[in-house]
């Protein structure tokens, strides 16, 4: 069966397209890359996350009363400065000995008791504040032969942001494994400092500021 | 509004072979600016996000949830000791990574508006009723195949005063974890053939390309005879790249 006729959509497809569903591809008709699934594409979290994503103890990536337990908190502010009382905070890291209890990850002398690793917190209250519970984490490889500075992996969900952005706490008071960390060592000094939060009575601080001149070092992961 | 960079590419050296996951073209990403959704305007980060090499922290993820969840949070239509007005629905499908490989025993987070549009929030007080039945809160586990399900009410549309009439179409947002940090998927499931998706910027941040994926089916062959409707809808997260890595520049800094 032969016809001129090309229809619209073979005569849009050129090379490199974006492979809209049901526009083909001019080629040799077998696949030449791994046949992959698209991804389903992020949305804000919304002003109403808390009716969804309230846990009681979400804050606390280890059981309270764990000796060793620090808060990690701060603040979180938008372009103009003002803080955003509607995000939620979301922390992952190692244990203190730089373990961590997953398929992917070294055997390890397995869990540290009460230790979860992953805290969530809103910043409603206190207002545009975020307040998490945990264990200084250790220090993991960094892939070149050296060792990773103490850090936890931090997401920022809320509205006005279409996708979580992420970001890193670092700590104060490790000033020779920053040093030495490779991620803060790519990182021009005054955005370093973005990422490293100063000791307080109970823990540290650091503030997350979405944008502007004080803007956080956000990481694309 | 202008991008900067700031540090530089991270070399990606590593010996053992950590997974690493996949990112997808930023031009199929939603983008975290969008000049129509008014609130990014001072929230989005305006300089680029410096590349992360995918270490010990990254290729792991809590894996939780099954002391969070209980059989009745499967069932939103079932609250405060009623049943919840609106149009019964069932929705589900399966978690996938990008590879086709189900996504098994990990936590999927929904909440909702109630049939007629309206949150149980203190910050929503639109004139539209709360239900005393519904309280918008859903929460399953994958099972070992990645399948979930869950029994709800179709969402109203609702009003929402980002421009002028601004109407956001029915949605179910849901919050995923899959296995690693990487994985972590925030989203918002649409309903087939809504006539409000054009003029929501939330939908038509997301790039045409990828606007399928956001909208649910309606499955005939689900529904419950005299009982519910039913949509399914298929989430794929980020997969995982086995191979050693390699020094490279794979122009993923979104």
């Amino acid at each position: 069966m032969s016809s001129d006729y090309v229809s619209p959509q073979v005569r849009g497809a050129v090379e490199g397209n974006d492979r809209r569903p049901g526009t083909p591809r001019r080629g040799s008709g077998f696949l030449d890359e791994p046949l992959r699934l698209g991804l389903t594409p992020s949305a804000t979290v919304g002003p109403y996350l808390a009716i969804g994503l309230t846990w009681p103890d979400g804050p606390f990536a280890v059981a309270e009363g764990t000796a060793g337990a620090v808060w990690l908190r701060g603040r979180v502010t938008d372009g103009n400065g003002d803080l955003v009382p509607d995000a939620m905070i979301e922390t992952w890291q190692v244990d203190p000995d730089g373990h961590v209890d997953h398929p992917d990850a070294p055997p390890g002398p397995g869990p540290v008791p009460g230790f979860r690793g992953f805290g969530r917190s809103s910043t409603a209250e206190p207002a545009g504040e975020y307040g998490i519970l945990t264990l200084k984490p250790g220090r993991v490889p960094d892939g070149q032969g050296g060792l990773q500075a103490p850090h936890v992996d931090v997401s920022v969900f809320a509205r006005g942001l279409l996708d979580r952005v992420v970001t890193r706490i670092y700590f104060g008071d490790e000033p020779e494994a920053n040093a030495e960390d490779v991620v803060l060592r790519s990182l021009p000094e005054a955005d370093r400092q973005t990422l490293i939060a100063t000791p307080t009575q109970d823990g540290y601080r650091l503030d997350i500021v979405l944008q502007g001149d004080r803007e956080t070092v956000f990481f694309a992961v | 509004m202008t991008t900067t960079d700031r540090g530089r590419a991270l070399p990606r050296q590593e010996g053992p072979a950590l997974p690493r996951y996949l990112r997808e073209p930023a031009e199929r990403r939603t983008p975290l600016a969008y000049p129509g959704y008014r609130s990014t305007a001072l929230r989005a980060p305006l300089r680029t996000p410096v590349d992360l090499p995918h270490r010990l922290t990254e290729v792991t993820g809590p894996l939780l949830g099954e002391d969070l969840v209980t059989p009745a949070d499967a069932d939103l239509t079932l609250r405060m000791g009623g049943e919840a007005q609106g149009q019964r629905i069932i929705v589900f499908g399966r978690v996938l990574d990008s590879d086709g490989r189900p996504v098994p025993d990990a936590l999927v987070e929904v909440w909702q508006a109630n049939a007629a549009g309206r949150y149980r929030h203190v910050v929503d007080n639109w004139p539209a009723p709360l239900d005393p039945h519904f309280d918008g809160l859903g929460r399953v586990m994958t099972d070992s195949l990645g399948r979930y399900e869950f029994t709800t009410v179709k969402p109203g549309a609702y009003p929402w005063g980002n421009h002028h009439n601004a109407w956001r179409p029915a949605h179910i947002h849901f919050s995923l974890f899959g296995r690693a940090f990487p994985q972590r998927l925030v989203t918002q499931m649409y309903f087939p053939g809504d006539p409000l998706f054009a003029q929501d910027p939330i939908f038509t941040s997301i790039p045409a390309a990828a606007r399928d994926r956001a909208i649910g089916t309606f499955d005939l062959d689900r529904t419950q005879p005299d009982w519910a409707l039913a949509f399914r809808w298929d989430i794929v997260l980020r997969g995982a790249e086995q191979t050693p890595f390699e020094t490279e520049d794979d122009g993923d800094v979104a």
